[in-house]
């Protein structure tokens, strides 16, 4: 009998072995919502399949009277429209600001300490004062993911761009080239797949900046929805929303990852192409 | 083999290299005659590297003057001095054509820049590897292209520091043959920084040691390095067996 530690599942069993704890949780919340509406019909807190299936019909594909929109529709494209550009404007300012910390010794002596401060600042504790300075409509949410997210990548990427070996930059200058070339043909097709990288790791936390400010301060979006029918218990519309909400997080995941794999094909893996 | 020509490609003019107290090279003059390929031997710490970066303009000398073609060196690295280093010399993110177009195309000499890269490539062997990262090549062929890559610049010298140290042994002796055929071909002036003496005599045509003339047991940083051998070779491998064994045995010992 092999260690432990040398025991490697098959393609096929690796799968099966994942497989089996989503089963099981599936499993027991469909009995433990049997059990509790065996007790009491009209529970809300485990709903029945059936009926999250009927909330998901009436928010996702029937317009609501009242708004003349299909909920989960409006409230998706409120969310990712408020994400994308919270998100991007992070991006964009990552890129720029860390490439030239990460290349330009003064820029880094100038800066470095700015950043590095701002980026320990919990970005929900400045919340009150986004609302206060920018009000209570888009802006001040997507300043918030805006806030959450850019020291972090900034530093990431400055990091990165910094550890490019020296003598690259060395090699470049003695082929001619200009801070402006080694910058924009050295620097920044290095930097790209970093970028790509922590922008993945920064979806997550771009979500909880969004639903916090959503919860607080809004009247359409997919954490606007669910905390306004937490009012209600209604756990059979806030678990497709959440599922909803994970199934969007893990296509952006997907979609950057293949864009770096097709993109940048010298940065993963041994492969020449 | 080429006559060594009469003039002075590099001319190192009294030069010292402090660092606060630390004096890391103190009176160091020399020329190098254009197409030498001069190697650099030397214990380890001793200022190899710094000799290096003075001429590469990493660092500027704290006194003293180096004069590149009669003109004083830019403190600043530039396409007059070329270089291949031991590792990351190349660019991971561009293909081996576009890691030797690179330097053309900085230059403003696009108009070829293709064909003159390929013909590059191919002489020094990588003429079926113009599609592939650096990542798929070996140590060899990562500094074959680091090689093409320099020479595409035409650089007034060529500075090498330790380029085949990481080499497995039959690989090295290829690279050994290719520098040679290259430096014959472009008449290159080639300054080298070696810690295998062997490797130093056996390519170079003028062997520099560098090491301290004076040690203060109290005081180790107060006094620096400077030459302290020079042999001029006729010609690569022409050093006299026992010259070459009493260097070796000296230099051991101030290894040791």
């Amino acid at each position: 009998m092999p260690r432990l530690l040398n025991l490697r599942p098959s393609g096929r069993h690796g799968a099966l072995l994942g497989a089996i704890p989503i089963l099981l949780l599936a499993i027991l919340y469909i009995g433990a919502s049997a059990l509790r509406h065996s007790a009491n019909p009209s529970d809300k807190i485990l709903p029945t399949v059936a009926a999250m299936a009927d909330q998901v019909r009436i928010m996702g594909f029937q317009v609501d009277p009242l708004t003349g929109k299909i909920p989960l529709v409006a409230d998706t494209v409120a969310s990712l429209g408020r994400l994308f550009a919270g998100v991007g404007l992070a991006t964009a300012t990552a890129l720029v600001l860390g490439l030239a910390i990460g290349l330009l010794p003064i820029v880094r002596a100038g800066l470095g300490p700015l950043v590095a401060t701002l980026a320990v600042i919990p970005p929900i504790a400045v919340l009150p004062i986004l609302f206060i300075v920018f009000g209570l409509g888009e802006t001040s949410k997507i300043v918030l993911i805006f806030v959450g997210l850019a020291p972090f990548m900034v530093r990431d990427l400055a990091a990165h761009v910094a550890a490019i070996p020296e003598e690259q930059l060395i090699k470049a200058q003695t082929l001619g080239a200009s801070t402006w070339a080694v910058a924009l043909r050295v620097a920044l097709p290095q930097a790209l797949p970093r970028l790509i990288e922590s922008l993945r790791f920064s979806i997550g936390p771009a979500w909880v900046f969004l639903i916090s400010a959503e919860a607080i301060a809004s009247d359409v979006g997919l954490g606007y929805r669910i905390f306004l029918v937490r009012r209600y218990l209604a756990m059979d519309v806030i678990l497709p929303y959440v599922a909803w909400i994970s199934l969007l997080a893990v296509a952006m995941d997907f979609a950057l990852s293949s864009t770096s794999r097709g993109l940048f094909p010298w940065s993963h893996g041994k492969r020449s192409r | 083999m080429t006559a060594p020509s009469s003039t002075t490609a590099l001319a190192f003019e009294n030069v010292w290299v402090e660092y606060g107290d630390a004096v890391i090279l103190e009176r160091v003059s020399l020329e190098v005659q254009a197409g030498a390929f001069v190697s650099v031997v030397g214990p380890s710490g001793v200022g190899k590297s710094t000799l290096l970066r003075l001429v590469l303009g990493q660092e500027a000398p704290t006194r003293g003057r180096i004069l590149l073609d009669g003109q004083p060196l830019r403190a600043e690295p530039g396409p007059d001095r070329g270089v291949v280093f031991q590792r990351y010399s190349v660019f991971p993110h561009m293909t081996v054509l576009k890691n030797v177009m690179f330097g053309l195309e900085c230059s403003g000499r696009r108009a070829n820049a293709r064909a003159e890269a390929e013909a590059m490539l191919r002489r020094v062997g990588l003429g079926h590897s113009l599609a592939a990262y650096p990542s798929a090549l070996s140590g060899g062929m990562q500094q074959r292209l680091a090689i093409a890559q320099a020479l595409i610049a035409r650089p007034r010298i060529l500075l090498l520091d330790e380029p085949f140290g990481a080499l497995d042994p039959g690989v090295r002796v290829d690279m050994h043959e290719l520098i040679t055929e290259l430096w014959l071909e472009h008449g290159l002036t080639i300054l080298m920084v070696t810690h295998d003496i062997r490797e130093a005599f056996k390519l170079g045509t003028r062997v520099l040691a560098i090491d301290k003339r004076r040690h203060d047991p109290h005081a180790p940083h107060r006094y620096g390095s400077t030459t302290v051998y020079d042999f001029p070779l006729d010609k690569p491998g022409a050093v006299s067996p026992d010259a070459a064994a009493d260097m070796v045995s000296r230099m051991a010992k101030r290894a040791g």
